[in-house]
């Protein structure tokens, strides 16, 4: 079922400036859409129709099968969780009572909103003895926009919509938090919109990703097929040259590894034997399944060895090796 | 020159001078504090009917940029008015006594308590705001949740300034019958009475003080309700400045 629809969506400021165009898409229940594209491409204003902060100036957007238009602005934000780059926690009150706020303002009884707020602090590695009654500016960035996405998920929203939640974090706190939050989104099955400007962020957390250009939606696929077939030279530009660096990052391990033949047997008893395995650049980590191929061949690379050992828990499920990927991209390429 | 500053300086030491002052405290203790209730009475009446005033003149400002400036412009010119001519002015609406005096307290008391609504509802965080907008508070929950927790130490600030002043212009109320600590000072100065002058002075300056420190308290605490850094020695040392 579609979460969220965009059914020929035109939004046109002061009868003058045309926002977006004529944009249709549908986004899946449970999957992460990332919307992408340069500063004034119309993205966020895109995301804001879907919890009325905007109105469209014509066309439809459904939330759940529903016109928004025919449901009640405020009811609809608290069914919606909400997520700005500049986090804007309320740093008057604790990090409890900023989580507990959707809640709140639904009624919710004062047991069940302090169970839920423990609940998500632990989810987001905030533990609630340690967190719960600090206030925001104690905190550094990145726990701060943590509390932010716990805050949106306080009330279980069905759809959330993160506005470049990520943006203004330092790289090593942002890559940290993309990570985490991949691994939160398994767990909660949210339908996800999320806006950012970062081709690199788009890559990483969509399911599917829609590119913007000034006002226009030129592109709404699969990572993997935006990669592979961008649409056109405005797609080709913002991915960049070194696109089959990127197709690394979003194919995974478990996508081109074979089962260890007898030829890597000593590789394969080392890893079991709980060592690592020599290579002759140095030690070889073994990867995971869910590693991105682009980490398995870094890891060839650094250890100037040709295959690596695939890792699951504590048993070796198979190896990658570098002629593996070669193939893999030279089957996977569009042009 | 010198000699006159030491005789003065000698006279002012003089046991018998400050033990003048004492004896005109001792003296007349009942109608002093009988002149301080009077003078709270009025101060209080004042301050708690220009606060609501203000406050909701500064809420309603926030809504119109161009209306706060000619409010915050009206209640600036407001203090330039001195408060002889302003009693003058309402005494022919209110009449002699107490109720013009009020009503001048209230006048004065708007710029500090505007003012201070107007900029605490102001200088909120607008991520904030606009987050609070997106995740479904309507307009009067933004303003009750997030603007005015924010606002209410500046607003406490705002007040305690006004009252401050509130204080010594009641003194001048005395001179239209409104009673209060002013009717010794008017006494003290028609009977060129230097002790009545400096007694009573000295009993409006602590009281001055006393609701400096208890509005400063309540603002501190303002503060600290909502998370900001506060001073907590701050009592102790304002409480060692008003003994010393």
């Amino acid at each position: 079922m579609s979460m969220i629809e965009f059914d020929n969506v035109t939004k046109i400021y002061d009868e003058r400036t045309v926002a977006i165009e004529d944009v249709s898409f549908e986004v899946e229940a449970g999957t992460t859409t990332v919307l992408v594209g340069p500063s004034g491409c119309g993205k966020t204003t895109t995301m804001t129709l879907v919890n009325r902060l905007e109105e469209p100036t014509e066309g439809t957007v459904y939330f759940e099968g529903t016109d928004v238009q025919a449901l009640d602005p405020i009811e609809l934000r608290r069914n919606i969780g909400y997520v700005i780059q500049e986090i804007g926690l309320f740093d008057h009150m604790t990090v409890g009572e900023n989580v507990a706020t959707v809640p709140d303002l639904k009624g919710w009884d004062a047991d069940r909103i302090d169970d839920r707020v423990d609940e998500l602090l632990e989810l987001m590695d905030l533990p609630p003895a340690a967190y719960r009654d600090q206030y925001p500016p104690s905190l550094s960035g990145g726990q701060r926009q943590r509390v932010g996405v716990a805050r949106a998920l306080a009330a279980d929203p069905d759809v959330l919509l993160m506005d470049e939640p990520f943006g203004a974090l330092d790289p090593i706190t942002r890559e940290n938090l993309q990570d985490e939050f991949l691994d939160i989104q398994s767990q909660i099955n949210t339908t996800i919109l999320f806006v950012t400007h970062s081709i690199e962020e788009a890559l990483k957390m969509g399911d599917k990703i829609a590119i913007f250009d000034v006002g226009e939606l030129v592109q709404y696929d699969t990572p993997r097929n935006v990669l592979e077939n961008p649409k056109s030279g405005f797609v080709k530009d913002f991915i960049g040259a070194d696109r089959t660096l990127k197709k690394l990052q979003v194919t995974m391990v478990d996508d081109v590894m074979e089962p260890a033949g007898p030829e890597r047997r000593g590789l394969v008893d080392s890893v079991e034997a709980g060592q690592p395995a020599a290579a002759d650049g140095g030690d070889l980590v073994p990867v995971s399944p869910t590693d991105s191929v682009q980490v398995a061949l870094s890891r060839i690379i650094q250890a100037q060895t040709d295959a690596i050992p695939v890792v699951d828990g504590d048993d070796v499920v198979g190896v990658v090796t570098e002629s593996a990927i070669r193939d893999h991209r030279a089957h996977g390429a569009g042009d | 020159m010198t000699v006159s500053r030491l005789v003065s300086f000698g006279h002012l030491a003089h046991p018998l001078f400050v033990g003048s002052f004492l004896q005109f405290a001792v003296d007349n203790a009942g109608a002093l504090a009988h002149l301080l209730v009077q003078h709270i009475v009025i101060v209080t009446q004042a301050i708690v009917l220009a606060v609501p005033i203000g406050v909701l003149l500064g809420v309603a400002i926030t809504f119109e940029d161009r209306i706060a400036t000619v409010v915050l412009w009206l209640a600036g010119i407001m203090m330039t008015i001195p408060s002889i001519a302003l009693f003058g002015l309402l005494i022919p609406y209110f009449g002699i006594g107490k109720p013009p005096v009020v009503v001048a307290l209230i006048l004065y008391s708007q710029l500090p308590v505007v003012r201070n609504t107007y900029i605490g509802l102001t200088q909120v965080d607008e991520a904030a705001i606009s987050a609070g907008r997106g995740i479904g508070m309507t307009r009067l929950q933004r303003l009750w949740r997030i603007r005015v927790p924010k606002a209410l130490p500046v607003i406490m600030a705002g007040v305690r300034n006004a009252v401050i002043v509130l204080i010594g212009i009641a003194a001048i109320g005395a001179f239209i019958g409104a009673g209060g600590l002013g009717d010794f000072i008017f006494d003290g100065i028609t009977d060129a009475n230097t002790a009545m002058i400096v007694v009573t002075t000295v009993v409006l300056s602590v009281l001055a003080l006393a609701f400096d420190y208890v509005f400063a308290v309540i603002e501190q605490v303002l503060r600290l309700h909502n998370g900001e850094d506060v001073d907590l020695l701050f009592p102790i040392r304002v409480a060692r400045s008003v003994n010393s």
